[in-house]
């Protein structure tokens, strides 16, 4: 009798008195994360030497400026308005006081300080939860001067991932081919700067049509396709150290040049015997291997991320569109069956979708769709864009644009515009000149 | 010879007493079987609605007041007539009785129903009951139906309480959950193929503003290859913390004091 009553104390008391309530929270919201970014604190000796060095009054707000535009472009954070912050960076650097940065709805903010030590810049920062209260991060960075703008690259990339889980993609550079001119005698120079348009450089001269830049996603080289006395010719670049080397000249048309994920080949395609099919080539023995063998056109080939997997385009089925394979050539599958067509495949580097350009009824369309064709989303539709090209993390796609010329033949522009998965963060990336079949390297630390 | 003509005439003696005594209508008399008790299916009109209610919500109320109802309704004994094997011996609430007791002639005359129901309407009539009253047969029925939906009225209640002491009511949880859905930024950047849930248990003050906050799988942030996971967990805590004081139900306390939130952005991500 007494187990009895301990048993139904046992079972039936703890039940009554301990029962949680539990609440399930399956939605949440997307809009950008306030962030505050104090302007970098630095003391007037390091102003002054900054200043003659770099030309720059305070190198500390400069810095804090690069971070908070890369922020806001991504379009996940909003940067709050200085205007309102109620601290002073030098004190905001030692302690915030959560309170007043609480006040202006901050639920993040980054201090910092700037300094020059050794004839080199010195920048700490850190990333603090206003609302919980606590740092969250805490870094420092030495360097020459010159290289303050890629400090707040980093410094982007760092806070980036620290709030969203994935990796930043601006401490990154895009190659792109920059075009002057009108539209029946353009120049094409290749091209290079950061992400977010600044250091801008020209790395041939013009005098040669260049096409297709594309970085290796490894490292720093870039492999593009250039004519050299009408023949087509794959070069290699290296843009660390400026070297350039021709890998091979090909017959007939030649295509998109793009590297393998480890670096080690490059895959394209080319017309032998009339018949344009995918080739790779090792880069160390330049021996070239065959992939496809269709009497269609087979073009555009990409590796996914592991380089089990190649997608390209082919009008096999009668129409342009887009079909996976293993990386031997085997087991081709179509994977694109909705109207149009579908061309300029890039697989994602986080192997779960893959980038295309698509045509239907007149207008072309960025999208993506995942690996086995399903999911379609069409991000942009315009007059005339394709070529995207995906940043590191996966998150955003660069491509161009061209518009319409007027019936004399003017009005004619290329630029790059980038968009984000979402499809709703759409920006116009500044160049100097028009440009066009951008590329999008990989983070520059690695 | 003779002696098949004896076989055969056994063995059709033998057939006739067999079928002779398998058929009852010619050693038995019929059996007594109960009247037929026709039903009516009937369309439910105002008029047999009104007198009905509020017969049924006395009947409900006087359950409320007695606690001996239950047992009422669960022993009470159909009428002999129907149920013989049931003794009818359980003393009904006079009320009841009263009500019970609104006699009708019987009638087995569906075309009559209208005017029963009408007497349903009846019930405050103290007449006699008449155990052969089909219409009492009817009243019975509707008591009966009445008290069943007094036991699934008292059910209900039964089931609020428990409600009550184990979950918030709908529109509470609605409330919190639209409040903490308007909070909660959902890092972009997580695997959605990664198990994405965050719980959270809250010690709150009676104003819902926040004593208290614990991730209950804290262990799992420092695991190797489960980095995202402190990013989710922060949001979910930056979330509460943005949306205090929580939008909690005025009353109850003792209830909702703990609470636990389960964040999950799976949902969201792939979507």
């Amino acid at each position: 009798m007494l187990f009895r009553y301990l048993f139904f104390l046992l079972i039936l008391f703890p039940i009554k008195t301990f029962a949680l309530i539990e609440v399930d929270i399956t939605r949440g919201n997307l809009n950008p994360l306030p962030i505050a970014v104090s302007p970098l604190s630095i003391d007037e000796d390091s102003k002054k030497s900054f200043n003659q060095i770099l030309k720059k009054k305070n190198i500390g707000s400069e810095i804090s400026s690069v971070v908070e535009n890369n922020l806001k472009k991504s379009g996940l954070f909003n940067p709050l308005n200085k205007d309102a912050f109620l601290q002073k960076p030098e004190i905001a650097n030692l302690k915030p006081r959560f309170e007043d940065w609480n006040l202006i709805k901050a639920q993040a903010l980054i201090t910092g300080k700037v300094k020059f030590v050794d004839e080199k810049l010195r920048v700490e920062f850190r990333l603090w939860d206003v609302l919980a209260g606590k740092e969250m991060m805490a870094l420092a960075f030495t360097t020459v001067p010159s290289n303050w703008r890629r400090v707040g690259h980093i410094i982007t990339d760092k806070v980036y991932e620290r709030l969203t889980g994935e990796k930043g993609y601006f401490d990154t550079r895009i190659i792109y081919v920059s075009e002057e001119g009108p539209k029946t005698n353009r120049v094409k120079k290749l091209a290079i700067m950061d992400q977010d348009g600044f250091n801008n450089k020209f790395l041939t001269l013009g005098n040669e049509l260049v096409l297709t830049p594309r970085f290796s996603p490894t490292n720093q080289m870039v492999t593009y396709l250039s004519y050299f006395r009408n023949l087509p010719r794959v070069y290699l670049l290296d843009i660390e150290t400026g070297m350039q080397e021709v890998v091979g000249d090909f017959p007939g048309m030649t295509f998109a040049p793009r590297f393998s994920p480890d670096g080690k080949k490059i895959i394209m395609s080319f017309a032998k015997d009339g018949n344009s099919d995918i080739y790779t080539m090792d880069l160390e023995n330049r021996i070239v291997e065959r992939v496809t063998n269709h009497p269609s056109i087979d073009t555009s080939p990409s590796f996914s991320p592991n380089g089990k997997k190649i997608t390209f385009n082919s009008d096999r089925s009668g129409y342009q569109q887009i079909y996976i394979m293993d990386s031997n050539g085997k087991n081709v599958k179509r994977i694109s069956f909705g109207n149009g067509l579908y061309g300029t495949p890039v697989w994602s580097p986080r192997g779960d979708l893959i980038a295309f350009t698509k045509l239907h009824k007149g207008k072309f369309y960025i999208g993506v769709m995942r690996t086995d064709g399903t999911g379609e989303r069409l991000l942009t539709e315009n007059f005339y864009q394709e070529a995207p090209s995906w940043s590191p993390n996966g998150r955003v796609l660069i491509f161009y644009r061209e518009t319409k010329t007027n019936s004399k033949g003017e009005g004619f522009s290329a630029k790059l515009w980038s968009i984000d998965l979402t499809g709703y963060n759409e920006k116009l990336v500044e160049t100097e000149t028009d440009a066009s079949d951008p590329s999008w390297s990989s983070l520059l630390g690695n | 010879m003779n002696r098949n003509i004896v076989i055969s005439f056994g063995f059709h003696t033998l057939l006739v007493l067999i079928t002779a005594m398998s058929l009852p209508f010619l050693s038995k008399k019929p059996i007594d079987l109960p009247p037929i008790v026709s039903v009516e299916l009937i369309q439910i009109t105002d008029k047999t609605n009104i007198p009905f209610a509020p017969k049924a919500k006395k009947i409900i109320e006087k359950v409320k007041e007695k606690e001996k109802e239950k047992k009422l309704v669960s022993e009470q004994a159909p009428p002999k007539i129907v149920k013989k094997e049931k003794p009818d011996a359980v003393p009904l609430p006079d009320e009841k009785i009263e009500k019970v007791k609104k006699i009708k002639e019987e009638k087995q005359n569906p075309e009559k129903i209208e005017t029963e129901v009408k007497q349903v309407s009846e019930f405050e009539k103290k007449d006699l009951f008449d155990p052969n009253s089909i219409a009492a047969l009817i009243d019975k029925s509707k008591i009966e139906s009445a008290e069943s939906n007094k036991k699934l009225d008292k059910i209900t209640q039964d089931q609020d309480k428990s409600i009550d002491l184990s979950a918030l009511s709908l529109s509470e949880e609605d409330a919190l959950k639209a409040q903490i859905f308007g909070c909660w930024s959902i890092p972009l950047g997580l695997p959605y193929n990664e198990n994405l849930l965050v719980r959270i248990k809250l010690q709150l003050k009676p104003d819902g503003t926040i004593i208290r906050s614990e991730i209950l799988d804290h262990a799992r942030m420092n695991k190797p290859g489960q980095g995202f996971y402190k990013v989710l967990a922060e949001s979910a805590l930056r979330a509460v913390k943005l949306c205090q004081p929580l939008r909690v139900p005025s009353t109850g306390y003792e209830r909702w004091k703990e609470l636990q939130l389960n964040f999950d952005a799976r949902e969201m991500l792939e979507g």
